[in-house]
């Protein structure tokens, strides 16, 4: 049978079990484009490449498989880019397919070509550019077996024009690429592991995103139980522990509640899991757990050391290594340490007046939220305060809750990401929590979304200011404000109105949350404008750079520390 | 400073110097000096990294082990700096001593 790059590729993303895509075409990859019209798989056209790129990462952060998005060469391609690297540092397994001008003009700065090769080195797993359509049955497989593989990631394949339109005379087909079995685990390891955690008095867990990739939430949630440990999460790690568990002290680091950051300095064994001691998490590295015997557990061996030299390392599947470890584990008290945590967790509990006193304050908003929506809604964030509103506040209930773009912080995410949620979980509820700056950086979505027509509904906490930059430039910069208020205020709920989207601007002044609810029980996307006060911050804030000790909190109190 | 030589095996494909650089760039790890040789068919190829010894030489390996197209990664703590050396003094020498570069190549593969 003949059969050009084009069916190749469609091809085999079908045999891969791919059924949507994403993405916007361009000369280059017409062929593509071509052979997709009469193929299985459903192609999302989005009205920027960037939407395509963060549509492939709801989909992937809500499934945990590999998802594809599409762009042509150049400018498309450069498009793609900032949705790559912020999968590449959230750890978010994706294919990211582009079109390069055909091969006999590679290096001649021919229209519409970039050095896309070029580009994704810095921010992929891995990438490919493609020479021939014989070389798509390797790459293509492959890319997904890296994508998927050990610590997931993005995986960017560059096919030249002329490899889409060229034929094989073709044999057999690969079989789909699948993800690596992780090294295993010594016995010993594991033995010295668990009498680490014996001997200890003080035990944390520390969860990182890596527990929700291996799917290593329940079991890290019976360890804690097991062992009476406190067990505290970083933003990518927030659904992994039900909220109403007891020893579960939410998000640790710049924006984590005091109580957690001041348990953290007690602790004489850190059990790190799937974690990788970013800088938002630690504060100052060299100050963090100060008096702890480190433990990582990670999948990626280069992550361990990095930051942080621990006592001991397990590098594999942490879910097969909390099962290996459960497995022998006896259960342990510790009432003095479970006493002393509580006690904290009481004093230093998240401060908010009540939903009757001030229904659209920041904080409570965001916690009122759940009672708004279905307990396995999944809820997308922009970049910014209302991100970490949502991080201190909303009880995220179950893992893949919340998707939230935590390494790159890339504002944009939360449309796009949301729709792809939905995608991938058709019925369910999506909410985008967003802020009146990051909406703009994708609003273009609307038009996908009204096509689409999912139940997604955005909610902007409109404070008409790029909220996070006010507040570094007020407690930073001496209130200097500068470019961080926005002179004109669109008509949002007009906007989503003029793309096909119900729009409503909410009125403070006549039961909110009532008008919210109503909003939200409607079937159908929404886009719901919602005022918050202006110059709220976000507390408590660990000045970048300081140790976890060190908070900003209360504005009468300036720094609190112990 | 202090150096000491990583050796890589890799394969062998157009992209796989950018991805190793780029690696060193991006981690602002200190590069000083490559050097490549491919292997038999020359599918493979052996590489020899001249590289700051500091304590995040451990950190260095274990990044190089990630990228894809690199097999292997080992000190050679065992050879000297001065290949290099030798291998630019031969290069300095031009036509008239190319055999002390070919001796360097040949020590490292
Ligand atoms: C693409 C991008 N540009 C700039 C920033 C820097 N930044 C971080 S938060 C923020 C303000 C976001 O404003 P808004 O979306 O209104 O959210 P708010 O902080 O007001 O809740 C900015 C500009 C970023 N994270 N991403």
């Amino acid at each position: 049978m003949t059969i050009n790059g084009a069916q190749i590729l469609t091809t085999l993303l079908e045999r891969q079990g791919i059924k949507i895509v994403a993405g916007l075409p361009g000369g280059p990859i017409l062929p593509f484009y071509d052979a997709l019209k009469s193929s299985s798989i459903e192609h999302v056209l989005v009205r920027h490449e960037q939407g395509a790129g963060f549509i492939a990462q709801g989909m992937a952060r809500t499934t945990g498989k590999a998802a594809v998005c599409l762009a042509s060469s150049g400018p498309g391609a450069t498009n793609l880019v900032t949705a790559v690297a912020d999968a590449y540092l959230d750890s978010i397994p994706m294919v990211a397919i582009t079109a390069q001008v055909p091969q006999s003009l590679i290096g001649t700065d021919a229209f519409q070509e970039v050095d896309t090769y070029g580009l994704m080195i810095p921010i992929t797993k891995h990438n490919f550019l493609v020479r021939s359509p014989a070389e798509l049955l390797e790459v293509i497989p492959l890319a997904f077996s890296i994508a998927e593989s050990g610590r997931q990631g993005p995986v960017s394949v560059d096919i030249p024009k002329d490899v889409l339109t060229g034929t094989l005379e073709l044999g057999e087909w690969p079989e789909p690429g699948r993800p690596e079995k992780a090294p295993a685990i010594a016995d010993d390891q594991i033995k010295e592991l668990a009498a680490l955690i014996t001997k200890a008095r003080h035990p944390i867990i520390y969860l990182g995103g890596g527990v929700i990739s291996a799917n290593a939430s329940a079991l890290a949630h019976e360890l804690t139980r097991r062992i009476q440990a406190p067990i505290v999460s970083t933003l990518m790690a927030l659904g992994a522990i039900p909220p109403d568990e007891p020893l579960y002290m939410g998000m640790l680091g710049m924006h984590g509640s005091k109580a957690t950051n001041f348990l953290l300095e007690e602790t004489d064994l850190l059990i790190a899991i799937g974690a990788r001691f970013d800088d938002r998490a630690t504060g100052k590295a060299a100050e963090f757990c100060p008096t702890a015997t480190i433990v990582h557990i990670d999948i990626d061996r280069a992550e361990i050391g990095k930051i942080k030299q621990p006592f001991l390392s397990l590098h594999g599947d942490a879910n097969e290594i909390l099962g290996k470890l459960l497995a022998t584990l006896p259960a342990q008290q510790r009432p003095d340490w479970v006493r002393r945590t509580l006690e904290l967790k009481a004093a230093h509990d998240l401060r908010m007046p009540s939903a009757a006193e001030d229904p659209l304050h920041p904080l409570g908003f965001c916690r009122t939220l759940a009672s708004l929506i279905p307990s396995d809604s999944i809820v997308t964030t922009d970049v910014g305060q209302h991100q970490m509103w949502i991080a201190q506040a909303y009880p995220v209930r179950h893992p893949r809750g919340l998707l939230t773009a935590g390494g790159l912080g890339s504002m944009g995410f939360g449309l796009p990401a949301a729709i792809g949620a939905s995608l991938a979980a058709p019925g369910k509820r999506v909410v985008c929590i967003t802020g009146d700056g990051s909406i703009m950086m994708n609003i273009q979505e609307l038009a996908t979304l009204a096509e689409l027509d999912l139940p997604v509904a955005i909610i902007i906490m409109n404070n008409a200011h790029l909220g996070l930059v006010r507040q570094q430039q007020e407690l930073f910069y001496g209130q200097r404000y500068h470019a961080c208020k926005f002179a004109s205020k669109p008509d949002f709920a007009a906007i989503a109105r003029g793309f096909g989207i119900r729009g409503v601007r909410i009125d403070p002044n006549d039961d909110p949350l009532a008008q919210i609810q109503r909003e939200l029980a409607r079937p159908g996307p929404v886009l719901i404008d919602m005022p918050i006060v202006e110059g709220a911050k976000v507390l408590p804030m660990v000045p970048p750079g300081a140790a976890n000790r060190v908070m900003i909190c209360e504005p009468e109190k300036a720094e609190c520390s112990c | 400073m202090h150096t000491t030589l990583l050796e890589l095996e890799v394969r062998n494909h157009p992209g796989t110097m950018s991805h190793i650089t780029g690696l060193f760039a991006r981690r602002a790890f200190n590069l000083e000096a490559i050097l490549c040789v491919p292997l038999g068919t020359g599918a493979t190829s052996r590489i020899l990294l001249l590289v700051a010894d500091e304590p995040r030489l451990e950190q260095v390996e274990k990044q190089l082990a990630k990228l894809h197209d690199v097999l292997s990664v080992r000190q050679r703590a065992d050879l000297s700096p001065d290949l290099f050396r030798l291998l630019d003094d031969g290069w300095q020498a031009g036509a008239t001593k190319p055999a002390s570069a070919a001796t360097a190549a040949t020590a490292a593969g």
